[in-house]
C-alpha cells in the first residue's frame, strides 16, 4: 500500500471552506465508537495544532511568504476545530485525558516500533513507557475520584498498569535534550515520526494544563500539574531530536508531509463513515498544501524537494493496539533513565536530575498518591471485595467523632 | 479549609453591580446604547431543533452475552428493547452506586478535616452509608452477570448518570467547600437514587421477575433511609446556625 504524493490531487486552496455548521458535526459515540477511532481524532487534531503553532512562529522567518502561510494557517485552524469538535460533550476532562494517554502509548508505541533510527526509536521508547504510567495514574484517579472506569475509554486495547514509575521521570532540563539527526543523512520516516511524537507531546502536555485546574480535588489538580510537567520533558526531547540545520521551508515541508502521513494513515483505518469522509476531504486538503509547499521550496531554495520528503509514503501508520510490543520494551527498560544525550540505567542519573526530583517531591508525590496500593479490575478496583469492604476510617476513629 | 472560616461571614464579595456605583450604571448605559443582533432567544431553540432532528443517540445497549432470565420471564418472550430497558436502568443504578463510594470517600475526608454538629452526620454513619452504596454496586453486579450481561459496559443512561454526577463530585471533591455545602451537593444524589430505585424496582415488577424485585427492595429502602438521614443533618445544620449555637466540635 502506497501513497503516491506527486500524483495525488489535492483540494484547490479556493475549495477549502467551511461554514460554523460544517465545523460542529454530530460528534462520534463514546459508547458506540472505536476508541481508535477517538485516538485518530486526538492524533489529527495534535497535527493541525502544530502545524498552526509552526505557522505563526515561520511568520518571523519568511514574513514574504505570510500571504501563503496565512491562508494554509486559517483553514489547519478550521481543521483542528472541526477534529475536535468531534469530541462529544458526554466524553468528561479526565475521560478526554485517558484517551489522550491511550493515544500517547499506542501511537508512540507504533512509531518506536517501526522507527529505522535506532538512537531515535529508543527516545520514543523512553517517552512511552512514562506515558504508560500517566495512563496508569489517572485510570486510578478516575476510578478513585468519579468512582468509574477507564477501560470503558480504553476498550481493552491498552493494559492499566505501571510503567515507569511517573515520580521517576522527573530529569533536569539538561537531560532531556536528545542528539538530533543528521538532515542530510536521515530516513524521511524518522524525521516525520519526531514531529508526530512531538505534536502529540505537545497537545498532551497543553491537555493536562488546560483541564488539571478545572478538578476540584485536590490530587487530582497536583496530578495534573505533575503530569502536565512531564510532557513538557516530552516536548523538549522530541523537539531536540530534529536537526537545527534544516531551514525553515525544509521544516514546514516535512510539517505538511507529517500530516499526509498521519491522515492517510487515519483514512485507511477508519471505521466509522462519518469521520471516514473527513479523512479524505483532510488528506485532500493536505496533499493540497504539500504541493504548494513544496513549490515554494523548489522557487526558494532551488533544491528538489524530494531530497527532504519522499514522493511515496510506504505503509500507513496503522492505529492497532500494540500490547506485545509495549510488554516487551516494559520487561526490557522499565529501569532506564536518561543523563545528558545517553540512555542510562537509573542508577547512574545525574546528580542535577537526582536533586531536580528531590526538590519537586520534597511535599509528597501526587502519582504516588494517587495510586497508592491501585490495581486495576474489571469494573473499577470496587469489583474486588478485598477493596470494597475494605475500612475507610482512620483506625482511632472507627466508631465516628 | 480554616475551621473558623464560614461560607455566611461577610468578606469582599465582587460579584454584584451594586458594588460598583460608578462603573455599574456606565456599563448599564453601555448596553442600552448598543445595537442587538435581530432576532430573540428563540433562535437558539431553531439551532437546537434542527441539530435535534440531524444527530444520531449518544450511543446504544452493548450486545450481551446472552439474556438467560427475562427475556422468557413467566415463561413468555419479552420483546428485546424492553429487556434492554430494564438492563440499561441496571447499568445506570450500578454506575450511580459506585460514584456514591467515591462521593462517600470525599466525604469521610471532609468529616475527618473539618469535623461534625450534634445531630449531624458521624463518620460511622458516613461509613455505613459508603458500605451500603458498596454492596449496592455488588448486587448490581451480580444481577447484571445472572441476567447473561457484562456488568463492565457503560450502558446510555449509565453513561448521562456520570454526566450527572459529575458536578456533585466537584462539589464535594473540593477542599473549599465545607459539610453542609458538600451535603447539600450529596443530597441532589440521594433524592434522584433513591427515586431512581423506587423506578427500577417498578420495572423488574412490571416484567414480574419476583425474585429480582425482592433482591432489590433492600437498596431501596437503604436508599431512602440515605435520602431521609442526609436531609436530617442539614435541617438540623440550619436551626443551629439561626439559634446561633452552632459548634463543630460534636
Amino acid at each position: 500500500m502506497t501513497l503516491d504524493l506527486l500524483r495525488e490531487h489535492g483540494t484547490p486552496l479556493a475549495r477549502q471552506v467551511f461554514t460554523w455548521k460544517d465545523l460542529v458535526r454530530e460528534p462520534i459515540s463514546k459508547l458506540d465508537d472505536e476508541a481508535f477511532t477517538r485516538v485518530r481524532l486526538i492524533v489529527g487534531y495534535a497535527g493541525e495544532q502544530a502545524a498552526v503553532r509552526f505557522q505563526h512562529a515561520a511568520v518571523h522567518f519568511g514574513a514574504e511568504h505570510r500571504i501563503l502561510l496565512a491562508d494554509l494557517r486559517r483553514v489547519e485552524h478550521h481543521q483542528a476545530t472541526l477534529l475536535r469538535w468531534l469530541q462529544p460533550a458526554d466524553q468528561s476532562p479526565l475521560e478526554c485525558s485517558i484517551a489522550m494517554a491511550q493515544a500517547a502509548v499506542e501511537v508512540g508505541a507504533q512509531m518506536a516500533r517501526c522507527e529505522p533510527d535506532p538512537y531515535v526509536a529508543q527516545a520514543l521508547r523512553l517517552g512511552l513507557l512514562e506515558d504508560f504510567d500517566h495512563l496508569y495514574r489517572l485510570a486510578a484517579l478516575m476510578d478513585r475520584l468519579e468512582g468509574r472506569d477507564a477501560n470503558a475509554i480504553l476498550q481493552s486495547y491498552t493494559d492499566i498498569r505501571p510503567g515507569r514509575p511517573t515520580a521517576t521521570q522527573h530529569r533536569a532540563p539538561e537531560d532531556d535534550l536528545r542528539r538530533w539527526y543528521d538532515r542530510c543523512a536521515t530516513a524521511p520516516t524518522t524525521k516525520l515520526h519526531a514531529r508526530i511524537a512531538s505534536a502529540l507531546a505537545y497537545q498532551v502536555r497543553d491537555h493536562y494544563l488546560d483541564v488539571g485546574p478545572t478538578f476540584a480535588d485536590p490530587v487530582a489538580r497536583q496530578l495534573y500539574a505533575e503530569l502536565a510537567s512531564v510532557k513538557e520533558q516530552h516536548v523538549t526531547q522530541c523537539e531536540s531530536l530534529i536537526d537545527p540545520a534544516e531551514t525553515w521551508l525544509e521544516r514546514w515541508l516535512l510539517q505538511e508531509a507529517a500530516e499526509v502521513y498521519l491522515y492517510w494513515g487515519c483514512l485507511a483505518s477508519e471505521t466509522n463513515p462519518r469521520v471516514r469522509a473527513v479523512w479524505e476531504r483532510f488528506l485532500a486538503y493536505e496533499i493540497e498544501h504539500l504541493r504548494l509547499v513544496r513549490e515554494l521550496y523548489e522557487k526558494t531554495e532551488l533544491r528538489d524537494a524530494s531530497e527532504v520528503v519522499p514522493t511515496s509514503f510506504g505503509d500507513p501508520l496503522a492505529f492497532t493496539g500494540e500490547r506485545a510490543f509495549i510488554r516487551e520494551v516494559l520487561a526490557a527498560e522499565l529501569e532506564l533513565g536518561a543523563a545528558g544525550t545517553e540512555f542510562v540505567p537509573r542508577d547512574a542519573e545525574s546528580r542535577a536530575t537526582q536533586s531536580y526530583r528531590a526538590q519537586l517531591e520534597r511535599e509528597g508525590s501526587p502519582s504516588e498518591t494517587v495510586a497508592a496500593g491501585y490495581r486495576w479490575s474489571p469494573g473499577t478496583e470496587l469489583a474486588d471485595p478485598r477493596i470494597r469492604d475494605a475500612s475507610v476510617l482512620p483506625p482511632l476513629k472507627a466508631t465516628g467523632s | 479549609m480554616n475551621r473558623v472560616q464560614r461560607p455566611t461571614d461577610l468578606a469582599l464579595n465582587r460579584t454584584g453591580i451594586y458594588l460598583s456605583p460608578t462603573d455599574g450604571p456606565a456599563v448599564v448605559e453601555g448596553a442600552r446604547e448598543a445595537p442587538s443582533s435581530p432576532g430573540c432567544a428563540r433562535a437558539l431553540a431553531e439551532v437546537r431543533r434542527q441539530y435535534a432532528g440531524e444527530v444520531g443517540l449518544i450511543g446504544h445497549m452493548p450486545a450481551p452475552a446472552s439474556l438467560r432470565v427475562v427475556e422468557n420471564a413467566g415463561g413468555t418472550p419479552v420483546p428485546r428493547h424492553r429487556v434492554h430497558l430494564l438492563l440499561d436502568k441496571l447499568g445506570e443504578r450500578l454506575a450511580f452506586e459506585r460514584t456514591g463510594v467515591r462521593l462517600f470517600d470525599a466525604l469521610i475526608a471532609k468529616c475527618e478535616a473539618q469535623g461534625s454538629w450534634e445531630g449531624g452526620p458521624t463518620l460511622a454513619e458516613l461509613a455505613e452509608f459508603r458500605a451500603d452504596e458498596a454492596h449496592h454496586f455488588a448486587l448490581l453486579q451480580d444481577v447484571l452477570i445472572n441476567l447473561g450481561a457484562d456488568p463492565t459496559a457503560v450502558t446510555p443512561s449509565a453513561d448521562l448518570a456520570g454526566v450527572e454526577l459529575a458536578g456533585i463530585v466537584q462539589v464535594v471533591s473540593d477542599p473549599r467547600t465545607t459539610l453542609p455545602q458538600a451535603l447539600h451537593a450529596h443530597l441532589v444524589a440521594e433524592l434522584v437514587d433513591s427515586a431512581s430505585w423506587e423506578q427500577l424496582v417498578d420495572i423488574a415488577d412490571d416484567f414480574g421477575e419476583t425474585a429480582l424485585v425482592h433482591k432489590l427492595r433492600e437498596p431501596l429502602v437503604q436508599e431512602l433511609h440515605h435520602r431521609d438521614a442526609v436531609t436530617a443533618w442539614l435541617k438540623r445544620h440550619a436551626a443551629l446556625v439561626v439559634s446561633g449555637t452552632l459548634d463543630y466540635g460534636a
